[in-house]
């Protein structure tokens, strides 16, 4: 077998394991003024962007990697990567989808994204990310007329400048960590939403993510607004192509719910985890916060987490406003050689707020999964209170489960609770399911899908379903 | 400090018998102490209260110096009452005296040595100081079948003629097969500001059992230290009760080693704390073979300006199958400036294991309150009786019947205002 046969094999193991043919733009490899000023420049940012990302760099060359988590990984080269590359054909942007390059649309059939359709059918509004451009969004006429903004970030930059003037870097600010202030000096596209005063969101939003290009690290940055009284829920599902080399994604997520307003941002999250032996899948090193600003705002995190080499990412909530609400549910799932560093922040500033966090872990094969949380209750943030529950669960003894969570209350009148278990599926729920004629993988998936239930559950309709399976085929093979 | 410590040491040793080998390993640790200085806040492990600066602001000119050639004058009146026990007088910094009267003196053999190395791995700074500056390293070995008819108790306490001092402790135990130590750490009323760092060492052989009160009760200036490490054979048992309540900053840290199946080890834990006092327990057991146990309770109780950290951490190994690991950690906030922080951690490798771990932190239940108002008593009275209840839960978890009355007498039922 010559070695492009060997790799056609291999591709075959992967589900989503193919790439399109794009003639790519990129920027020179390597990570310096030059490179920032060209993404800037192709973009054609204005000069308070340049300014913005110039200033996270400057800042980045202070920082050093942090090194505290779980994983280890080995050391990546920022000047080995490519930090810009976008589809050719993006040179004149597509008035419709009929414009699109035919291949792209060829790489979402393959992906079972036929656009749209899955958006006339589901009501979805698409706005999907290939490589790192926003190359078609669909329903933007019902959306417009709510008054609601749903673009690309780069047309957000162009079209309303002063919207993300006023909240871009809020909430992660260009002083933030390694990772988030990378970001901020070279993301190049992601989604933008703005949600006006007083509008419920009529649909799902939803963005596909998909990595192309080999070398390229994904640099995402999403930012949503809900002013006052209003209510979106998002949704964020990936899949990518197979890869050799590991592949890094550092995109940067901001919420910021004003009074009175609801977010709930959902992910499910199924990049390439590597083959079984641990080699190759992505590096998913996302920062994502939400800021509850107004009074009696929320946001809700939800995730479902089975790919990935490495996840290291801790969705949070400031809770800024009095009585806003903060809650994390999140089932993440190892196998095999995967990693995973998870968990929530709540860090608690106003005055009745609430948070809960639900966490379930599953480790299996030789992976290795911490939940990491911290519960910050401030001295002002009277009667508070915050509950967490993390559970994990063990399939064999070549695998860990960890849980991490660092607790402060600094105020008095408030209350927390946290309560972990670890434990394996027992012998009897097993011989109990198979009795009635499961087989033993049947067995398994029907008592994960229990334990993941109370997360599941939160999970719009749409997700809830793909979740489910994407439960089920993640535990493939672990089970005897 | 480094100069300090420096010349410290060499008055030290000018006035010590140590021999060259000894003196060359102490300085070794003092190297190493030096090198890495006080543990501080971006050490994981002290994130929550850092040393480094608490030293700093209570103690601006810690001195490294004691004379041990000096004999110290033992003040009687602070020994317990209505408990035989034995004894062990640590007094500025010296050990004054070893007092197993009680005991058959064939079944237990007393041993100094002074150049000991350190048998296990450690990323602690204070043990390097430790080893550089204690004076002698007493091993004491309670042989086979035995078990001591009292209680041990040592007392820790300084007087008037040492001040802003560091003291360092260091004892060993070996507890042979099937005998059975009850172990008190009693700190008397010192009023003198001094860094006091203790650190024992415990080898419970097969079959052994091993308590371990340590009572910090009576309000003083120090800055305690105190280090636990606990290696367990089979079937052995380790109880060790903590009442942190008496100095100004006080963390205890216990490291324990499941080696032998059907080993387990038990720590309780409580903190009444008030006015700007700091306390800490840091636990680490490591389940290391299968059918091992291990079971936490600490509770706090935090008044004005105070502050106690929890950190406990269950490492469970891939071999160890069928381990039992639990950990609670409750608070009660008193005041606006209490401050509770807990870092409950498992991290485990087996599949067939129960572990889980819990903890709350809160006010005192209003309704509570006004049940017990209700019924005639008066806000003062039902606050007390809340607390006393709460805290009581752990001193019942006392096995030794005679030094759980002792712990109930030294608390009091009628403290916390």
């Amino acid at each position: 077998m010559d070695t492009r046969e060997k790799d056609i094999e291999k591709l075959k193991d992967y589900k989503y394991g193919f790439t399109t043919d794009i003639e790519n733009i990129k920027a020179p490899k390597g990570l310096n003024e030059d490179v920032i000023k060209f993404i800037s420049n192709i973009k054609k940012e204005p000069q308070w962007m340049l300014d913005f990302r110039l200033k996270a760099y400057e800042r980045l060359k202070l920082l050093k990697e942090p090194n505290w988590q779980k994983p280890k990984y080995p050391k990546i080269d920022y000047q080995d990567l490519y930090y810009y590359s976008a589809p050719k054909s993006m040179k004149d942007k597509p008035k419709s989808l009929d414009e699109l390059d035919p291949k792209l649309l060829e790489t979402y059939k393959k992906l079972g994204i036929p656009l749209q359709e899955q958006a006339r059918l589901n009501g979805i509004a698409v706005d999907a990310v290939f490589d790192s451009v926003s190359v078609a969004t669909t329903f933007k006429g019902e959306l417009t007329k709510h008054g609601i903004i749903f673009c690309s970030m780069s047309e957000a930059i162009q079209n309303h400048p002063d919207l993300v003037k006023k909240y871009l870097g809020t909430v992660i600010p260009v002083t933030d960590h390694f990772f988030a202030t990378l970001n901020s000096a070279v993301f190049t596209d992601g989604s933008f939403v703005y949600i006006p005063e007083g509008v419920k969101c009529p649909m799902e939003l939803s963005t596909y993510f998909r990595i192309n290009a080999s070398e390229t690290g994904q640099f995402e940055r999403t930012l949503i607004i809900a002013d006052k009284g209003s209510y979106v829920s998002y949704l964020e599902g990936c899949t990518a192509p197979m890869r050799d080399e590991n592949q890094l994604h550092a995109a940067n997520v901001e919420l910021i719910a004003l009074d009175d307003a609801e977010i709930k941002y959902s992910t499910v999250q199924n990049w390439y985890p590597g083959d079984e032996n641990g080699k190759g899948g992505i590096y998913n090193f996302v920062t994502k916060r939400g800021l509850c600003k107004g009074n009696n705002s929320k946001i809700s995190w939800t995730q479902v987490e089975t790919g990935s080499a490495i996840t290291w990412k801790y969705p949070s909530c400031i809770l800024k406003g009095d009585n806003s609400i903060g809650e994390f549910y999140s089932i993440a799932i190892t196998n095999n050689h995967q990693k995973a560093d998870t968990g929530t922040k709540m860090i608690h500033l106003g005055k009745n707020t609430k948070s809960k966090i639900i966490s379930k872990g599953i480790s299996a094969g030789y992976s290795d999964m911490t939940y990491r949380g911290l519960v910050d209750i401030n001295s002002k943030a009277k009667n508070s209170s915050n509950y967490t529950q993390c559970d994990s669960l063990l399939m064999g003894n070549k695998c860990g489960a960890h849980t991490v969570p660092y607790i402060k209350n600094k105020n008095f009148d408030s209350n927390i609770a946290h309560e972990a278990t670890t434990s394996k599926i027992s012998e009897e729920q097993l011989h109990y399911c198979q009795q009635r004629g499961l087989n033993p993988e049947e067995a398994v998936g029907l008592i994960v899908n229990g334990f993941c239930k109370e997360v599941l559950q939160q999970l719009p309709m749409e997700f809830a379903v793909e979740a489910q399976k994407l439960v089920g085929i993640s535990l493939e093979g672990s089970v005897g | 400090m480094s100069e300090q410590l420096q010349s410290d040491f060499d008055k030290i040793v000018k006035n010590s018998k140590f021999s060259n080998k000894e003196i060359q390993l102490k300085k070794d640790f003092l190297n190493k102490f030096i090198e890495s200085g006080f543990p501080n806040r971006k050490q994981e492990d002290w994130k929550f209260l850092d040393i480094s600066q608490i030293i700093k602001k209570n103690i601006s000119d810690l001195s490294y110096f004691i004379d041990y050639s000096q004999s110290n004058k033992i003040d009687l009146s602070t020994f317990v009452d209505g408990l035989e026990h034995n004894k062990i007088i640590f007094l500025n910094g010296r050990i004054e005296k070893i007092d197993f009267n009680h005991e058959d003196q064939n079944k237990i053999e007393i041993s100094d040595e002074t150049k000991k190395d350190i048998s296990f791995d450690y990323e602690n700074s204070l043990i390097d100081l430790n080893s550089a500056f204690t004076d002698k390293v007493f091993k004491i070995l309670v042989k086979k079948n035995y078990s001591l008819k009292k209680p041990l108790i040592i007392y820790h306490s300084t007087n008037d003629s040492i001040k802003s001092t560091n003291i360092n402790l260091r004892l060993d135990f070996e507890l042979g097969e099937n005998s059975c130590l009850k172990l008190i750490d009693y700190f008397a009323n010192n009023i003198t500001k001094n860094f006091i760092n203790i650190f024992y060492n415990f080898d419970l052989k097969k079959d052994s059992i091993l308590k371990n009160y340590k009572i910090d009760k009576f309000r003083n200036d120090n800055l305690t230290y105190s280090f636990n490490n606990i290696e367990q054979g089979n079937n052995s048992v380790s109880e060790t009760f903590i009442l942190s309540a008496g100095s100004d900053y006080l963390k205890n840290e216990i490291n324990c080693n499941l080696n032998g199946e059907y080993s387990s080890a038990f720590i309780n834990g409580v903190f009444s704390l008030k006015e700007n006092q700091q306390h800490e327990i840091r636990t680490t057991i490591n389940h290391l073979v299968e059918n091992t146990k291990s079971y936490q309770l600490i509770k706090s109780v935090l008044g004005k300006n105070s502050k106690s950290a929890y950190q406990g951490r269950i490492f469970v190994n891939s071999k160890a199958q069928k381990t039992d690991g639990y950990q609670l950690s409750k608070a009660i906030l008193l005041d606006e400036t209490s401050e509770f922080n807990a870092k409950p951690e498992l991290e485990i490798y087996a599949d067939d294991v129960k572990c889980s771990h819990g903890s709350a932190s809160g006010s005192l239940d209003e309704n509570s309150i006004f049940y017990l108002m209700s019924r005639g008593l008066n806000y003062q009275q039902s606050k007390e009786l809340l607390i006393n209840g709460f805290l009581l839960d752990v001193v019942e978890k006392i096995t030794d019947l005679e030094i759980k009355n002792l712990i109930k007498n030294i608390i009091g039922l009628n403290e916390y205002k």
